[in-house]
């Protein structure tokens, strides 16, 4: 025994520790994060493949899977180019208030999405002398799309600049400057150095991003108006189905809106394992 | 290239790190700012490249101005500490990278690109690692690329920051004589930052000694060696 225990790797735990570890993130991982998907899964055929096929065939399933990919189609690439000018001016330069905008950033993650919700009515609705001009002019905001994007704008923002602060901090403005050295343009060292030193944390920073536009309730609950057909998102539609009943429409819908966020996930290991060796040579260095 | 630096200035906030030195370079030379840590030899390093401006003061170079020169501009060949190279490009792409920046009219063509890049690859004594990333490269072969890519651009002058500073002994030693070897084949005016003063008496035709954001004195190697100007110089290079 005692030769066992001298041979043994310093930092490895013993065979039964690892045994126990291992067992409980499994058993854990199961309950909390497969169980939960097999049931959305298992309810939506409850009533086998062409009920649920129907249900998915009705006027206000489809608006609402129509309109929660056109908010993620606005929403992410617009906090995709914000979040990347905001990692940007926080990681290259140094000016006044930079701490306080990065408390700014966080700032979504800390609000409630039902308090943001009910901000961006008060600010824009049309009540408010915002709001009522806007409406006047014809371009309403609240219970209507440009509302719904708005406020998924809002609760996602984090995300990208989240990822990028980081990668960026670490990596310095070294090469950039190298870059700059060599006669490069401003737009060149981004589009040549920058940007390929962060594109794994930009695309992770994206789907984070695009999980979260996709599958917002709270403030986009509010801002909406929940009108059927019109202004109900995804998850709205899918809330105010089950409220009616409506279990294997409310969990078909449910289930589409799981196998969106398992296809980003997949694209993103299948990107990884893709480009496995150029990662492999970035990462070291 | 001939550099003048008159009364160069430069403080961050209140705390000022250089204050107003002046210094002529003669065109050729290889010079050597030697100082401790915090000596203003890496700040004057970076104004000279236009990586930084100075709060006051002005630099020369040739006998103009070079205030209104963008760092693009003034074609300096910079070698960075950690090397900076690209790590996401095999060290062909990195040599190549100055070329490729230029505008349509002055870029060469690809051949001419291919053909440069290898020569300077035979230059630094590394023809056959061009399709590398600088990730499987050893710290004197990042070096020697990191060189070699500042070259590129046909530089009007070479500033290396601390070329050596992270290397081993043995190595040091060789790419000391390899840097010398470089600078006389081309003849660039040559300004390497080092706070190691066995290397700036060895290598340097002119040593500037730095400490807390002064010069304490300037000269060949053997006159510092012989006549320290002040006692800081003294301890420094004994």
């Amino acid at each position: 025994m005692s030769d066992l225990i001298a041979f043994r790797n310093p930092t490895e735990e013993s065979p039964w520790a690892r045994r126990l570890l291992i067992g409980t993130v499994v058993s854990i991982l199961s309950l909390l994060l497969f169980a939960p998907l097999f049931v959305v899964f298992s309810e939506a055929l409850s009533r086998g493949w062409m009920t649920a096929v129907e249900s998915l065939g009705q006027r206000d399933a489809w608006q609402a899977i129509r309109l929660t990919l056109t908010v993620a189609a606005i929403s992410v690439p617009m906090n995709a180019v914000f979040g990347l000018a905001a990692a940007w001016a926080i990681t290259k330069f140094d000016f006044r208030g930079k701490a306080f905008l990065i408390t700014l950033i966080d700032l979504p993650f800390s609000v409630s999405p039902v308090v943001a919700g009910l901000c961006l009515v008060l600010l824009l609705g049309a009540n408010s002398t915002l709001g009522g001009m806007l409406v006047g002019a014809g371009v309403p905001i609240i219970f209507a799309l440009p509302g719904v994007v708005l406020a998924t704008v809002f609760v996602s923002f984090p995300f990208v600049a989240r990822e990028l602060i980081p990668v960026m901090i670490e990596q310095g403005r070294a090469e950039e400057e190298a870059a700059l050295t060599l006669g490069a343009s401003g737009w060149r060292v981004f589009r040549t150095v920058t940007l390929p030193n962060i594109r794994w944390a930009l695309l992770y920073g994206v789907l984070l991003c695009n999980a979260r536009a996709m599958g917002e309730f709270g403030a986009v609950a509010v801002v909406s108006g929940r009108i059927r057909g019109e202004t109900a998102t995804m998850p709205i539609t899918i809330e105010m189905m089950y409220n009616e009943y409506l279990s294997v429409a409310a969990f078909t819908l449910a289930a589409v809106l799981a196998l969106l966020a398992l296809m980003t996930l997949a694209l993103k290991s299948i990107l990884e394992w893709y480009h496995a060796d150029a990662l492999a040579a970035t990462r070291r260095h | 290239m001939h550099i003048q630096i008159e009364e160069i200035a430069k403080a961050y906030g209140t705390t000022a790190a250089l204050h107003p030195v002046s210094l002529a370079i003669p065109s050729g030379a290889l010079v050597a700012l030697l100082g401790p840590s915090g000596s203003g030899k890496t700040t004057l390093l970076r104004i000279l490249g236009g990586l930084e401006f100075p709060s006051s003061g002005r630099v020369l170079l040739e006998g103009a101005d070079a205030a209104g020169l963008t760092v693009q501009e003034r074609r300096a060949g910079f070698v960075f500490q950690s090397y900076a190279l690209f790590r996401h490009m095999t060290v062909f792409e990195n040599i190549a990278y100055g070329l490729r920046a230029r505008s349509r009219l002055s870029r060469p063509p690809a051949g001419e690109i291919t053909r440069r890049v290898t020569n300077l690859l035979e230059l630094i004594q590394l023809p056959e690692i061009g399709g590398r990333y600088p990730s499987q490269l050893s710290g004197g072969q990042r070096q020697r690329v990191a060189l070699a890519r500042a070259l590129a651009i046909e530089p009007r002058m070479l500033l290396l920051d601390e070329p050596f500073g992270a290397l081993d002994a043995r190595v040091r030693r060789e790419l000391r004589a390899g840097l010398r070897e470089i600078h006389d084949a081309t003849g660039l005016t040559s300004i390497f930052v080092t706070h190691d003063q066995e290397e700036a008496m060895e290598l340097a035709d002119l040593v500037v000694v730095m400490s807390m954001g002064r010069i304490e004195q300037i000269g060949r190697p053997i006159d510092i060696r012989s006549n320290p100007a002040t006692e800081f110089v003294r301890e420094f290079v004994s």
